[in-house]
């Protein structure tokens, strides 16, 4: 697969990499896709009270450009809002990274695992007020 | 030692500079045709063919005769399995292959499916393996053709041909076989082995690439087939088209090397830096599985599962070593290997695959930094891999409800 050097940049540098305490309250967990399909991404992000996403962290297993989709994203989404991260879309990630239609599916992934992550939040959130009303 | 580092000696080998240099002279000074009977530059051309003609033949324990020169494996099955197909027809309508086998024969079967015959394709267990039993509960009365590799190109499993060849020759079916990959790795010969057709590669024994060929039984029994290329009427009839004979004379020394690379110790050698290699990898790391049995394998060949490390990702890592994957990203069609699929192989561990296939010129300081880089990049990849980190916790990844995409 001949990939654009940011793909290989992103693959052979990838930021970011790595777990938080997915019991956490201000941490969100996104793990997606399947081991069957060759890609799994595991994202995580731990968001203010304000709802700024203050760090991001993640591990991939699958190829070059699912790894590099997740490092890139993990970039897209620090410092930003909850609001901005769930406008990320996934034609954004693709073009960033130049990826070949084969790898579309990757980037795919990677917004829902965006997705993923802030839907955790938010119920660990509302889990949180629930709790604090009754 | 120069980097890339070349394993991967299943999809193509180096062309011995011995084979290029007995190749030379038929692209400069011998450029007849070896088909124009009337003047000295065809029969010095003609006398290139024929001299490796005997060389290909002595390989596999054949008589001259019996071989026919053609553009590669490829042509040599789709000549096999067509050619018998068409000419036997009004005998029978049935074949019987395996369903690991090369896509020369699986897509013939596939053509000759929609042209009215009905095929079998056999399972292979869990170590790649058939049993002549399993071939002959499927003959019928109408089988008129049975096609089974000698050795798979992915995972090196070597098939019981002399039992398959025997039963096949009891019931009165031809029987084929594809010895692309175990050509001057292990013995070949077509009497010993029941074997009435089978198909050779230049380029997979250190010859050049766009030249085959196709050993085709002359007596007890007599071997027809249905030609698939019609023209000059070269080869017999069998094989129409001016020869290669640059490409014959380099594959007929090729096939000579081979031969001795039997007896000389290449084959020795070759095996052991395989074994060093998987010796080497299993000391280093945990969670790795062997595809394919290693009783009844090539020597060259090392197929494994690095778990939790996807192919194609593996294989940007180690970009120093030129290997192959099994890997869906690594197809075209986006799905893993087949042959993997078919012995059983997790469809998980079908995706962090890779195969090593050691070669003629590989060298044990190679092998050696081949262990380390993979060692290495094994590491940095499960370090960054979810799945490791939840099997490292306890988790049970099958008890997790994944979102196939």
């Amino acid at each position: 697969m001949a990939y654009s050097n940011k793909v290989v940049d992103h693959y052979e540098n990838p930021r970011n990499v790595g777990s938080m305490d997915k019991n956490a309250e201000d941490v969100g967990t996104g793990l997606v896709g399947a081991p069957a399909c060759g890609d799994v991404m595991k994202l995580q992000l731990k968001i203010s009270d304000d709802g700024i996403i203050e760090d991001a962290k993640f591990k991939t297993f699958g190829c070059g450009s699912a790894i590099a989709s997740s490092s890139l994203v993990t970039e897209m989404v620090k410092g930003k809002t909850i609001e901005y991260a769930m406008g990320i879309e996934n034609s954004q990630i693709a073009e960033e990274l130049k990826l070949p239609p084969v790898k579309i599916h990757c980037s795919v992934l990677a917004e829902d695992a965006i997705k993923a992550a802030i839907a955790d939040y938010q119920k660990k959130r509302a889990a949180k007020a629930a709790s604090a009303a009754s | 030692m120069k980097t890339p580092i070349y394993l991967d000696n299943h999809a193509t080998t180096r062309c011995d500079p011995r084979v290029v240099e007995a190749m030379l002279p038929y692209l400069t000074e011998v450029y007849g045709n070896a088909g124009s009977r009337n003047h000295a530059f065809g029969w010095a051309a003609q006398a290139g063919v024929e001299k490796a003609r005997g060389q290909v033949a002595e390989l596999i324990g054949a008589d001259e005769k019996e071989i026919v020169f053609t553009s590669g494996a490829t042509e040599s099955d789709n000549l096999a399995v067509l050619g018998v197909a068409r000419f036997y027809k009004e005998k029978g309508r049935h074949l019987i292959t395996s369903n690991i086998e090369h896509k020369a024969v699986l897509d013939t079967c596939h053509a000759l499916e929609k042209e009215g015959f009905e095929v079998t394709y056999l399972e292979v267990d869990k170590d790649g393996l058939l049993t002549a039993a399993q071939v002959e509960a499927a003959i019928r009365p109408d089988t008129i053709l049975c096609s089974i590799m000698h050795a798979n190109n992915e995972v090196g499993v070597v098939q019981p041909i002399t039992e398959i060849g025997a039963v096949c020759r009891a019931h009165g079916v031809i029987f084929h076989t594809d010895a692309v990959q175990s050509l001057g790795r292990i013995p070949v010969d077509v009497a010993s082995m029941n074997v009435d057709l089978l198909s050779l590669s230049a380029h997979k024994m250190y010859g050049p690439k766009g030249v085959g060929a196709l050993y085709v039984r002359r007596g007890r029994p007599r071997i027809r087939l249905e030609p698939i290329v019609f023209g000059g009427g070269q080869e017999r009839g069998l094989r129409s088209g001016t020869h290669a004979v640059h490409q014959i004379v380099g594959m007929g020394a090729a096939a000579e090397l081979a031969r001795e690379a039997l007896t000389n110790g290449e084959v020795d050698r070759v095996r052991s830096l395989r074994d060093r290699l998987w010796t080497g990898l299993q000391a280093n790391m945990d969670e790795l599985y062997l595809n394919g049995s290693w009783e009844h394998r090539l020597p060259h060949n090392l197929n494994v599962s690095f778990a939790f490390c996807e192919g194609e990702a593996m294989m940007m890592a180690i970009k120093d070593l030129a290997v192959s994957s099994g890997s869906a990203c690594t197809s075209a069609s986006l799905e893993p290997s087949y042959v993997l699929r078919a012995m059983g192989v997790d469809v998980e561990l079908a995706h962090t695959s890779i195969r090593f296939g050691i070669g003629r010129f590989n060298t044990e300081e190679e092998i050696d930094y081949a262990i380390r880089l993979v060692t290495e990049k094994v590491g940095w990849l499960r370090d960054m891999s979810p799945l490791y980190e939840l099997v490292k916790e306890g988790v049970d990844l099958k008890s997790i409800q994944w979102t196939a995409h």
